[in-house]
């Protein structure tokens, strides 16, 4: 059925439903950072460029900085603080500090949502498929390479190899 | 905001006033930037089912639905072996996310001069269906758009479907664009081509269009007398009428010399692996990365 939103919408983040009161054109990510509480989410350019503001709306990646709070009401969305499975952290997460592709960490959180919706259609990714995967995603530190060689072990380890 | 779930409801809102939002990666971000504010009235079309599906008419045509999604046409199997200049494109939007997000329609009346989607449409000899509460009409594709940003639909229309016709045998065709950067780029210049071959492997038709050297995708004209030649001839022309016809601006990306120059070059590497295509080669999607052209991946190990 089709639905009509006003100010007050229910937004699903990491399996957990939170009611929001927001202004019409409010954009996701502001909404996640400030009235949901979850920082883990970063801005960086807060215009469609860095990827810092990744999340995965039914597990696809969205730039949550100009995505519409109202257009994700219904769907999933899943954010760097639902990646924690019982206390211990995703393999992506682990591997990125393992193998140093975590410095600043800003780009992180997003490095991550991109890496996790690359791997889910992509079980087995060449590493130019894992350039194609994160080139949504800008990083001013780490010159790219070991986040790349996180993401392929990871891909390993997730292959159970 | 109305999340509308049916065709029928999203026609009511947009006759009542609504504007369509699709993936928004055109309209939530210009409204960011200042372009236009964003409209106060807005209907979600991303959840209507019927605007989602790829559907192969009998006659090996294809229709798309205006909500299906660059991700989807990248990976479609009839889209990427058929019609690979239309995937060419796709597989070029943004990256990843934006790929997702953004569609189909929204590409086309968005009606930037460089979208990538349109050049490849022009050649596929692509028809709009445009449908309002008060009925259903058909618009080829360059009859579209009418200036930057500006279409021939009218604001209670939706654009429900992109109609491709089938390619005939012996065809294929290509879309390439300059770019300075691999991802997250705007075309610095795009050309596509379609080619098809005779039995002796020249030139029985071909088209070829630009984006971004006019205020609309520009579909190149006098090319109908090459029939007959060889691709190599063909190649040469086209590049020729294309940077004879390429009416661009400068602006802070290109001047018009280098665009009226690169187009050129563009249009005949289109010609050439649209020609490939249509001899049964296989060249992947997009053709900018088979075959190196527009920005190219640093080697391993080389200093960047
Ligand atoms: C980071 C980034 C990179 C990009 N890179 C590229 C690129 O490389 N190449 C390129 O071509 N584009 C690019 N774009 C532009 C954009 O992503 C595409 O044009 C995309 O296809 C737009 O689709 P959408 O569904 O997001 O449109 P929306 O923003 O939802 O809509 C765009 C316009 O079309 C209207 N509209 C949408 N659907 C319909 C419909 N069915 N009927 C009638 N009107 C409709 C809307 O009202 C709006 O005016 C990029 C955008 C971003 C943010
Ligand atoms: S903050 Fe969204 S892309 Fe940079
Ligand atoms: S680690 Fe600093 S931006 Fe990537």
């Amino acid at each position: 059925m089709s639905q009509s939103l006003d100010r007050d919408l229910v937004l699903t983040v990491n399996g957990i439903a939170y009611p929001v009161s927001v202004d019409h054109g409010r954009n996701l990510l502001s909404v996640l950072r400030t009235e949901v509480g979850l920082t883990g989410t970063k801005e960086g350019c807060d215009d469609c460029e860095c990827g810092a503001c990744m999340v995965l709306l039914d597990g696809q990646p969205v730039n949550s900085c100009s995505y519409l709070a109202a257009q994700a009401v219904g769907r999933e969305i899943t954010t760097v603080e639902g990646m924690v499975r019982d206390g211990e952290l995703h393999p992506i997460q682990r591997n990125l500090l393992e193998e140093g592709g975590v410095q600043c960490g800003f780009c992180t959180p997003g490095m991550i949502m991109s890496a996790t919706a690359l791997l889910a259609r992509t079980p087995d990714p060449t590493d130019e498929d894992i350039r194609i995967g994160l080139s949504g995603n800008l990083c001013r530190c780490t010159g790219y390479a070991k986040i790349i060689a996180a993401v392929r072990r990871t891909a390993a380890d997730l292959r159970g190899e | 905001m109305l999340i509308a779930s049916t065709l029928d409801d999203a026609l009511a809102a947009v006759a009542a006033g609504a504007r369509p939002i699709a993936g928004g990666s055109d309209l939530v971000v210009g409204a960011r930037h200042g372009k236009a504010p964003l409209p106060a009235s807005l209907v979600a079309i991303d959840r209507i089912a019927e605007l989602q599906t790829v559907t192969e008419t009998a006659d090996g045509g294809l229709v798309l639905g205006a909500g299906v999604s660059h991700h989807v046409i990248e990976t479609h199997p009839v889209i990427t072996g058929h019609f690979s200049g239309l995937a060419d494109a796709s597989a070029l939007v943004g990256s990843p996310s934006t790929r997702h997000v953004g569609t189909i329609g929204g590409n086309v009346m968005n009606g930037s001069p460089a979208m990538d989607t349109g050049a490849p449409l022009v050649v596929l000899g692509a028809t709009v269906e445009l449908r309002s509460t008060t009925g259903t009409r058909t618009v080829s594709i360059g009859d579209l758009w009418t200036g930057p940003g500006r279409t021939a639909a009218a604001p209670d229309e939706l654009c429900v479907a992109v109609h491709l016709p089938a390619p005939p045998p012996r065809s294929g065709s290509a879309y390439v664009r300059l770019e300075y950067r691999r991802a997250m780029e705007i075309a610095v210049v795009g050309a596509a081509a379609a080619v098809t071959l005779d039995a002796d492997g020249d030139v029985a038709s071909i088209s070829v269009a630009l984006s971004a050297v006019a205020p609309t995708i520009l579909a190149v004209s006098g090319l109908t007398g090459l029939a007959g030649r060889s691709v190599a001839d063909v190649a040469a022309a086209a590049a020729e009428a294309a940077a004879e016809q390429a009416r661009p601006i400068s602006d802070l990306r290109a001047s018009d010399r280098y665009r009226r120059h690169t187009v050129g070059v563009m249009a005949r590497r289109a010609v050439e692996a649209a020609a490939r295509r249509a001899a049964g080669e296989t060249i992947a999607v997009p053709v900018n990365r088979a075959l190196g052209i527009g920005a190219v991946a640093a080697t391993p190990g080389a200093p960047s």
